[in-house]
């Protein structure tokens, strides 16, 4: 599996090339950059997208199971690249089922989104740069999933920050990009600094990096010596035990930042002001499930050493999807409604971890159906989260507005998009034989077990997703169309490249779907994803709980009728009767229940106003003072001292002779 | 009965008088009157010590010699100086010489 | 009180009042003069020790050369006659501090050290001019002498001096 390196590799090669190199030959006139930039891009992520489905064909199917069934661990790179005594910084691959999901997830994806963006982005300023930003990402992203460590993981972790910071800020002459940029940068920065110090009390009180301590062969040497070698100290060990869940506590903190968890959501929105297919790539499919991965990625140090502090993780995520999916309801921007989508969906992820209770082997399947059920879910969300962004795209490409009051009507004139759109809301919406219909499932059933309260809550924010993906689905497609605007431009289906990656999601959307609906019900062995990434690693069949399954399909079928009877027709009588009988409420859901504006209210007038001023004040007056004070004592006392200096031979005699004099006096007595 | 007390008491007051002058005079020519008020009055310590306190010795004697011869030599490249800047800046004044002071 | 004491106290008032005049007065020529005074005294002081030859050398050198080049120097220099009272009393006043505080602590150093009073007819002012003259014959051969009490390294270092200093006197006040 050597090859695996260059997953890695090659994306770093064809950023430094697109990034470095200027494409265009001087003197010709000809712009040929664009191809150039966009066909090595690509070219360099299609083989790493081979690269990685061979990965993955090898890794699930030619390598050897271990005896209780459970696939390896393999670290085909490890290198010590800053030892600091006990403790070392390693680089290297770590391949295991979820790393190779994930591989497979980001390579599909960034191809899909590489291939599209030589139709949406044709024509920009600054092509070169983009696709360099592209490759940039992606290589970070693969790194951050194959990462041997969790110091690896946090290089990668903010590179991919930076990354996305550049690709919203990549329209960087317009004022809400570089505002939205700087946003995202801040607040993730801001909720890594606890991943750090996560890490670092991690690593200082276990004395090593490693995702777990049990492990795997590479790693035996590596395990939690602090607890293991001092069993006999009750005190480190108690201090240890309640290390651990804080530092992990810390880490989730981080991965809520880059997962735009409530309260750190605010800047994924704003990211809808980089390109879409950024936003597809990067804000829907990959960067933001980095916390998601976080969490499991330590999972096993999780559900060993800290599982009631998991209960957090369900608070924050249960809260989030609730909170999310309100705030989908009422947006108008159909970018926003995808974001605010995508954070309900990865809370859907998040709760589905947390609801995961302790357990050995075969029974950790099933106290901890949520780890495989969550990482499922990433896996279909990615998909055709990725197919809604890439999909809103061509609307926004076709009309020139995020407006959902510009749309309306478009099903005639873009087929391939609304049929993709489609296959895509239902499988948000949970419709069996679509892929999100097998995750969410799972994820549902996972929390009845976990509480009936967390499950029924959960239902109803599944129900709320259903209703809110209509209603946008109904607005872009069906509704009044906007005659005014469309008169002297009529919108058109999208080019090739930009509806090919739209089918290839699609397909695998439906296909992921039908196999594992039917697989769910028949109890097929192959078509169970609880066959690759399961808790416990023993492979897992997933088996629907029917009426679990019935009643969910069911209650998704009502909410989407529902908006089909609210947002279908023409003339929406029922909707304009809502927003008549709760404006406030609408006005809120509008404003993000004013999210924004706490954050504005906490940083100006409380942070900034109450903390940073006085402080300011002091470094100014206080700091400054003493040595604005040290030099204006300098430069007076030079001035009394000048004097002396005055080249008068008269008066340095003088001085000499009172001098002398005192010395004398002084030896004498 | 003479002490050697009022012989040193002689030259320190023409010190202190060689001082007084170099300290308040104008003209360098008169400041370089006082410093051979000073000059001498070291010379009569040098004789003075010698033939009191050591009267078989000579090395006061010889100090005294060639401190004279010194003194002289200083004189003398001193006045050629004063009269070079003289020539060039018709004054003498010590508090008027501030061509060369910085 | 002996001849010679009485010649020390005269000597003595006439040193000391003519360094008074030479720091004193206000024209540069009678200062010139004044410190011819305090020269020739120093001179007789210098006689009054046995000192003859060193006497001569002061009457000759400084009384005889250097005075004569400075009252040459004063009318070469200043054309007119000038005032050489100082305006300045903020000067004046600090020249007299000096003088005063520096006098005061060295006469008191002096006579708190309580130097043996000597007799001038015991010491060798008088006692036995053979034996504490010293005569030039010795003095011409210390001088040159490399022995013990040999000065020929200062007196080769003054000669080359006194060259350089003619030649310096020459390069500086030639007129060019």
């Amino acid at each position: 599996m050597s090859y695996t390196l260059f997953i890695l590799l090659l994306p770093l090669i064809s950023f430094l090339l697109i990034g470095v190199v200027d494409l265009d030959i001087p003197k010709t006139g000809k712009v040929w950059s664009h191809k150039v930039a966009g066909l090595i891009g690509t070219a360099s992520l299609g083989i790493v997208t081979i690269l990685s489905y061979m990965t993955a064909y090898q890794y699930f199917f030619c390598t050897p199971r271990l005896a209780d069934g459970t696939l390896p661990t393999l670290v085909p790179y490890n290198a010590t690249w800053l030892p600091l005594g006990d403790l070392h910084f390693d680089l290297g691959i770590l391949l295991d089922p979820i790393s190779v999901m994930m591989l497979i997830v980001i390579s599909t994806v960034s191809l899909m989104v590489h291939i599209y963006s030589f139709g949406y982005m044709h024509g920009e300023r600054g092509f070169q740069r983009y696709y360099a930003y592209l490759s940039l990402f992606t290589m970070s992203m693969l790194g951050l999933v194959l990462a041997t460590n969790i110091f690896q993981m946090y290089l990668f972790w903010e590179l991919v920050g930076v990354s996305s910071y550049l690709l919203i800020g990549f329209y960087y002459t317009t004022g809400p990009a570089i505002a939205a940029s700087k946003k995202a940068f801040i607040v993730t920065r801001f909720a890594d600094m606890f991943f750090l110090v996560g890490i670092l009390i991690f690593g200082y009180y276990t004395q090593s990096f490693n995702f777990s301590f049990a492990g795997t062969v590479e790693y035996a040497d590596g395990a939690a010596h602090f607890i293991a070698c001092n069993p006999e100290t009750a005190l480190i060990k108690n201090a240890a035990m309640t290390v651990l869940p804080l530092s992990l506590v810390l880490m989730f903190i981080g991965g809520a930042g880059k997962s735009a968890m409530f309260p750190l959501h605010i800047w994924l929105p704003d990211a809808m002001e980089g390109p879409t297919p950024v936003s597809a790539l990067i804000h829907a499919a990959t960067m933001v499930v980095a916390g998601v991965f976080q969490i499991a990625r330590m999972f096993p140090i999780w559900i060993e050493y800290a599982p009631q502090t998991l209960s957090v993780v369900v608070w924050v995520g249960a809260f989030t999807a609730f909170y999310a999916a309100a705030v989908a309801c009422a947006q108008s921007d159909i970018k926003r409604v995808l974001a605010f989508s995508t954070i309900s969906q990865i809370a859907f992820m998040m709760v589905a971890l947390g609801v995961c209770l302790p357990g050995h082997g075969e029974h950790l399947n099933h106290s901890s159906l949520g780890y495989m059920a969550s990482m499922f879910h990433l896996f279909t969300h990615a998909m055709f989260k990725a197919c809604l962004f890439l999909g809103a795209g061509c609307i926004i490409h076709a009309v020139h507005s995020n407006e959902m009051a510009m749309m309306g009507g478009l099903r005639k004139y873009m087929p391939v998009t609304h049929w993709t759109f489609l296959i895509s809301c239902l499988a948000i919406a949970g419709i069996p034989f679509f892929s999100g219909f097998s995750s969410k499932d799972e994820i549902i059933t996972a929390c009845f077990e976990y509480s009936p309260w967390c499950g029924a809550w959960m239902t109803m924010v599944a129900a709320m997703t259903a209703f809110y993906m209509f209603r946008l689905y109904y607005g872009i497609f069906w509704g009044t169309e906007n005659k005014e605007a469309h008169a002297h431009h009529t919108p058109h289906e999208a080019p090739w490249t930009m509806t090919l990656p739209l089918i290839v999601l699609s397909v695998i959307t439906v296909g992921t779907g039908v196999f594992t609906t039917l697989g769910g019900f028949l109890d097929w062995k192959w078509a169970s994803f609880g066959s690759i990434v399961s808790a416990s690693g023993i492979p897992y069949t997933v088996h629907f709980d029917p009426t679990i399954a019935g009643v969910s399909t069911v209650i998704a079928i009502c909410s989407i009728l529902l908006a089909t009877w609210i947002f279908k027709g023409e003339k929406q009588p029922v909707a304009d009767k809502m927003y008549a009988a709760a404006p406030r409420l609408h006005r809120w859901a509008y404003k993000r229940f004013y999210m924004d504006e706490v954050y504005q209210f906490i940083t100006h007038r409380i942070i900034f106003a109450r903390v940073s001023t006085p402080i300011a004040w002091f470094d100014r007056h206080i700091i400054d003072g003493f040595f604005d004070f040290l030099a204006w004592g300098t430069h007076k006392t030079s001035h009394l001292i000048k004097g002396f200096q005055n080249g008068s031979v008269q008066t340095y005699a003088f001085w000499f002779l009172l001098g002398a004099i005192l010395l004398f006096l002084i030896m004498l007595f | 009965m003479i002490s050697i007390d009022f012989i040193l008491l002689v030259s320190t007051l023409m010190m202190f008088a060689g001082v007084y002058g170099f300290l308040t005079r104008k003209s360098t020519l008169a400041i370089l009157l006082s410093i051979e008020l000073m000059l001498n009055a070291a010379n009569i310590n040098f004789a003075v010590f010698n033939n009191l306190l050591f009267p078989q010795g000579h090395e006061g004697v010889f100090f005294a010699i060639f401190a004279i011869a010194i003194a002289a030599a200083e004189s003398a490249i001193a006045i050629a100086i004063m009269i070079n800047i003289y020539r060039q800046l018709h004054n003498i004044s010590v508090d008027k010489l501030t061509k060369m002071k910085w | 009180m002996n001849a010679q004491d009485i010649m020390f106290v005269i000597l003595a008032v006439f040193i000391v009042c003519s360094a008074f005049a030479t720091v004193i007065s206000r024209s540069i020529v009678r200062a010139a003069t004044y410190l011819l005074f305090v020269l020739l005294g120093t001179a007789g002081l210098y006689f009054l020790m046995g000192y003859t030859f060193l006497g001569s050398v002061q009457t000759m050198v400084y009384a005889g050369g250097v005075i004569v080049l400075y009252v040459f120097s004063i009318l070469l220099t200043s054309g007119q006659q000038e005032e050489l009272r100082t305006t300045n009393l903020k000067k004046t006043v600090a020249g007299l501090v000096i003088a005063l505080v520096g006098f005061g602590v060295f006469a008191s150093v002096l006579f708190m050290y309580g130097f043996a009073p000597i007799d001038f007819a015991a010491s060798s002012f008088l006692a036995s001019p053979d034996e504490s003259v010293i005569s030039m014959d010795t003095i011409g051969t210390h001088m040159l002498s490399t022995d013990k009490d040999g000065y020929l390294l200062p007196f080769e270092a003054v000669s080359v001096l006194l060259l350089a200093c003619i030649v310096a006197g020459i390069v500086i006040a030639r007129k060019r």
